[in-house]
């Protein structure tokens, strides 16, 4: 029964990650990304982890990826041009991708690590319940608990402040295409190349 | 005070003349600096008076004191210090030179009067009056070495000192790297002896030789025969002598100086030194005796046709060198050493009456155009004689005295020698003739156009300034000769000097006159007591033979000289048409510039084009641009990885990350 | 099903989203790849949690689930900044940040 579920959500989750990599719609690959999401809260539940299992859909499964949902309808979702300018990389990318499964397969199933091959140990009913990670999160990862969410701060003050629209910027974009299109390319162009007088300065 | 103190003021006072000549040229007025260059010659010539009277004091084998003032280098088995030697043959030399140079420089003192550069040549002689000291004085090699090479240095500056005039800075070239062939000879047998015998200094070298070369021993013969490069190139010997005609471009005092009296007998000097060494390898002495006897004849068959009246008078100086090398090579040490001082006296006093007749021809040297001076010109004309009759060894002068006795000796040592005195006396017999041509040419006859301003007026010709070599015009200005010329008559200074020389010429042979008296031979015997050679003596029989040889022998040369060139004018010309090719090849100096220019001057010409054309682009480029070539090859590939893409770098990441993943896997296995 | 089933899948899954990197062009789509990667390890995370019997590895996976939120939220606004500008959203084309 177990090997069943498990072979179904496996399936899910490959399936999902293939689809993320191979669809031209990258609001396909969005769908495909939640069905693998909700395959791995599967494999968690397996895995007798209730509470990162739930996690894994309502915040994962649920916020993050109605934000790309959100963006990806904004942006709109093109198609790319079949044209590799980077020669070698369509053949060397599965190759190393392969390469790596490999070797990581290998570390795994050579290794000496005995309990690897077990079902893990007998684990009693509040093994991953809510309450046994809070209390881990309250007692034992105290700091990382706190340092996460100054984290979060930090991360949407961030990115409001990148998204956020310049008000002055809003003239350039109202005016022509082309006006508009060369102002931005210049601001973009500001970090990395200075303007010749200044070069001229450097040392 | 001791010896050895006296010996370094000698070596002081001429190098603080030279100093303060040199540094006071814009302040000290002309007489001035003319007058400290001459006295601090003086002072120095006194010094040596005093060591030889304080040498007097010592007994004659103990007659020999090396003094140091620091070490110069003192490691690792080098022990060199700045040290002299005072013995008598050093304390000889130094008299000889500093008398000779202080009559010099007395001179030059009238003669260089109206020179812009005057300071710059009392300067210039000063420096090389003290480097010869120093040569002659150093108490071993490396001090030897620098002496050796200060004198060249002198002999080039003062060879280009009208530096302006190209024929002078060029034969001022020549002079000098002839010399560095020389001081590379020289260097390379300093070198060979130390790695020998352990040792640079003289004392140590030469008590060691005996014990550690065995006759003829490739060693001591290579040093010997390197030794004998240098003497060669210093002293005018065949093949190195080319520089020593082409040195006239100097001003006469020069000419008198250095090329007369003192530079060019160092070269006699280092082999009458190191004769203990030369005892160890007679094939080298050999060498020696027969390159001098080879220069002997070749120069004064050169002499005899050559026009210019100071190269006639260069070529002379060569013979008689030739001269003292086969003395000193063949053992008669103190004969060499004899001749040296007396042909010193005559030598310099013909280069100064050479100089005054030059200044009367208004700069003109060719003798074509001289004649009857006899008349105009008594002082120098009887000083000329004078000298003249010395060099033609006339009987009872010094040159009669010391010639002979170089030749007594050769025939004393009997066997291949002999050889030496047949030649010797035929070597004298052409430098009879061609001294007594010059002489009556230049004073006999009627006198020429100078001749006749000079009775009629009392003032000397003027004419513009010329090269004589050349005879394109030049001017009077720094680097070139003075527009007033000085003759003797005119200038005190200079017959003072030419006086004293005259009457040395004529009586300086008496103090070695065979069976009255042997002043310089004994004075220097101790010195060459070591040598094997030094115990023959001619007989004084047959030394008085030999003289009377000489004697007849030179009577008849200038019989000769009166025959071709008082008597029968026209025979010089009529002999020179029927052996025209001999002369020609005299007068071409026996084509030794030539061979030279093809063998030595054209292949490192030819090294030279080579190495501009093939080498520098090809190789030397060739490694520099493919170095920078493959840099920039390299660099370029390396720059390729960074093409912008993002993908490409993690391309790279992931690469990286998996080998690294593999390396581990491997390695735990 | 042994531990190891699950750290193989893992590690599929986590080559796989290696392979859409390399592959992909859209940021949008780069982003994704990275999710699953990031996925992917919070998987092994908890199937070692389960094998060794804490559940350590659980809250680690929690954290790792806030972290991969926030890189989100910055790329997306990353994402938006740049359409808003009108560049091309294509990692290739934008490449201005040459060494």
């Amino acid at each position: 029964m177990e090997a069943v579920v498990f072979f179904l959500a496996a399936i899910g989750a490959l399936g999902g990650a293939i689809g993320v990599i191979s669809m031209r719609n990258p609001f396909y690959s969005v769908l495909a990304l939640i069905v693998h999401l909700f395959s791995l809260a599967a494999l968690f539940l397996l895995l007798t982890s209730a509470f990162v299992a739930a996690a894994q859909v309502v915040v994962y499964a649920g916020a993050v990826m109605v934000l790309y949902v959100f963006v990806v309808a904004y942006v709109g979702g093109g198609g790319e041009s079949a044209w590799e300018p980077i020669p070698g990389q369509r053949l060397l990318a599965p190759l190393l991708a392969i390469a790596l499964f490999t070797e990581l397969s290998i570390a795994v199933l050579g290794s000496a690590l005995k309990a690897l091959e077990t079902h893990g140990p007998e684990v009693g009913s509040g093994f991953g319940n809510p309450a046994a990670i809070g209390r881990l999160l309250l007692e034992k990862f105290l700091l990382p608990f706190e340092a996460s969410s100054i984290l979060l701060l930090l991360a949407a003050v961030g990115a409001i402040v990148l998204a956020a629209r310049r008000e002055p910027a809003l003239g350039a974009e109202v005016g022509s295409s082309k006006h508009s299109s060369e102002a931005p390319a210049e601001r973009f162009e500001d970090p990395t190349s200075a303007p010749p007088h200044a070069r001229s300065v450097s040392p | 005070m001791s010896a050895t103190a006296w010996c370094w003021l000698v070596l002081l006072f001429p190098l603080l003349g030279s100093i303060v000549v040199a540094l006071g040229f814009k302040a000290l007025p002309t007489k001035a600096a003319g007058a400290i260059g001459t006295a601090s010659i003086a002072l120095s010539f006194a010094c040596g008076v005093a060591a030889l009277v304080s040498l007097l004091g010592d007994s004659p084998d103990a007659r020999h004191h090396a003094s140091s003032l620091w070490d110069y280098a003192s490691v690792a088995g080098l022990d060199i210090k700045l040290g002299i030697l005072t013995d008598q043959l050093s304390v000889f030399m130094v008299l000889v030179v500093t008398g000779v140079s202080t009559l010099i420089h007395l001179y030059s003192f009238g003669y260089m009067r109206s020179d812009e550069g005057y300071h710059r040549f009392f300067s210039y002689l000063n420096f090389f009056v003290f480097s010869m000291l120093l040569l002659v004085l150093a108490g071993n090699f490396v001090l030897l070495t620098v002496g050796w090479a200060f004198v060249g240095f002198a002999s080039y500056a003062l060879i280009s000192f009208w530096y302006r005039r190209e024929t002078a800075t060029r034969a001022g070239m020549k002079a000098f790297v002839i010399n560095v062939v020389g001081d590379i000879g020289l260097v390379l047998a300093a070198l060979l002896i130390f790695r020998e015998l352990g040792s640079f200094d003289y004392g140590t070298v030469f008590a060691k030789a005996p014990q550690v070369f065995h006759t003829n021993q490739w060693t001591v013969t290579a040093i010997c025969l390197l030794l004998l490069v240098g003497a060669f190139a210093k002293s005018a010997q065949l093949p190195l002598h080319t520089w020593l005609p082409d040195a006239m471009e100097g001003p006469t005092p020069v000419s008198s100086l250095i090329h007369a009296a003192t530079m060019v007998t160092a070269g006699v000097y280092l082999i009458a030194r190191t004769h203990a060494l030369f005892v160890l390898a007679p094939t080298a002495a050999d060498v020696a005796a027969f390159v001098g006897l080879a220069t002997l004849l070749v120069a004064a068959t050169i002499a005899l046709v050559m026009t210019d009246l100071k190269r006639a008078i260069a070529y002379s100086t060569m013979s008689q060198i030739g001269y003292m090398v086969v003395g000193v090579s063949i053992g008669a040490y103190g004969a060499g050493m004899f001749h040296l001082m007396t042909h010193a006296f005559f030598k310099a006093l013909l280069f100064m009456a050479a100089g005054s007749i030059i200044a009367a021809m208004a700069n003109e040297q060719n003798i074509d155009r001289m004649s009857g001076f006899g008349r105009a010109m008594r002082f120098t004309s009887i000083t000329m004689l004078c000298g003249g009759l010395a060099l033609a060894a006339f009987p009872l002068t010094s040159g009669f005295f010391s010639k002979d006795e170089i030749l007594a000796y050769a025939g004393a040592r009997g066997g291949m020698y002999l050889i030496f005195v047949v030649l010797g006396y035929f070597g004298a017999f052409l430098t009879a003739i061609y001294t007594f041509r010059l002489i009556f040419r230049v004073l006999q006859g009627e006198p020429g156009p100078e001749a006749q301003e000079l009775i009629e007026t009392g003032h000397v010709h003027h004419a513009h300034p010329f090269n004589p070599a050349t005879g394109e015009e030049e001017d009077t200005d720094v680097g070139f000769p003075g527009p007033e010329h000085h003759i003797a008559e005119s200038s005190t200074p200079m017959r003072v000097a030419m006086g004293v020389l005259a009457f040395l010429a004529l009586v300086g042979g008496l103090v070695q006159v065979p069976g009255v008296d042997n002043v310089v031979a004994n004075w220097l015997d101790p010195v060459f007591a070591d040598s094997p050679l030094a115990a023959i003596h001619p007989s004084t029989e047959w030394s008085w033979i030999g003289l009377g040889i000489g004697a007849a022998i030179s009577l008849a040369g200038i019989w000769v000289a009166h025959y071709l060139y008082v008597a029968n004018p026209e025979a010089p010309r009529r002999l020179e048409a029927r052996l025209s090719g001999l002369h020609t090849f005299l007068f071409n100096k026996w084509y030794f510039d030539e061979a030279i220019d093809f063998l030595v001057v054209r292949p490192a010409q030819a090294i030279g084009r080579f190495a501009n054309r093939v080498f520098e682009p090809f190789v030397v480029d060739g490694l520099v641009t493919g170095t920078e070539e493959t840099v920039r090859g390299t660099s370029g590939v390396v720059r390729a990885v960074q093409n912008g893409f993002v993908r490409s770098y993690a391309l790279l990441l992931i690469a990286g990350f998996a080998g690294l993943a593999l390396y581990f896997l491997i390695s735990s296995s | 099903m042994n531990i190891s089933w699950y750290i193989v899948l893992s590690s599929l899954l986590f080559a796989t989203g290696v392979l859409g990197i390399l592959i992909r062009r859209s940021p949008l789509v780069i982003l994704l790849c990275l999710e699953l990667m990031l996925n992917a390890g919070n998987l092994a995370l908890v199937a070692f949690s389960r094998m060794v019997g804490n559940g350590q590895g659980q809250v680690f996976a929690v954290i790792v689930m806030v972290i991969a939120a926030c890189e989100v939220v910055v790329g997306l606004g990353l994402i938006v900044a740049i359409f808003r500008r009108k560049l091309p959203l294509n990692v290739d084309d934008l490449r201005e940040l040459r060494g």
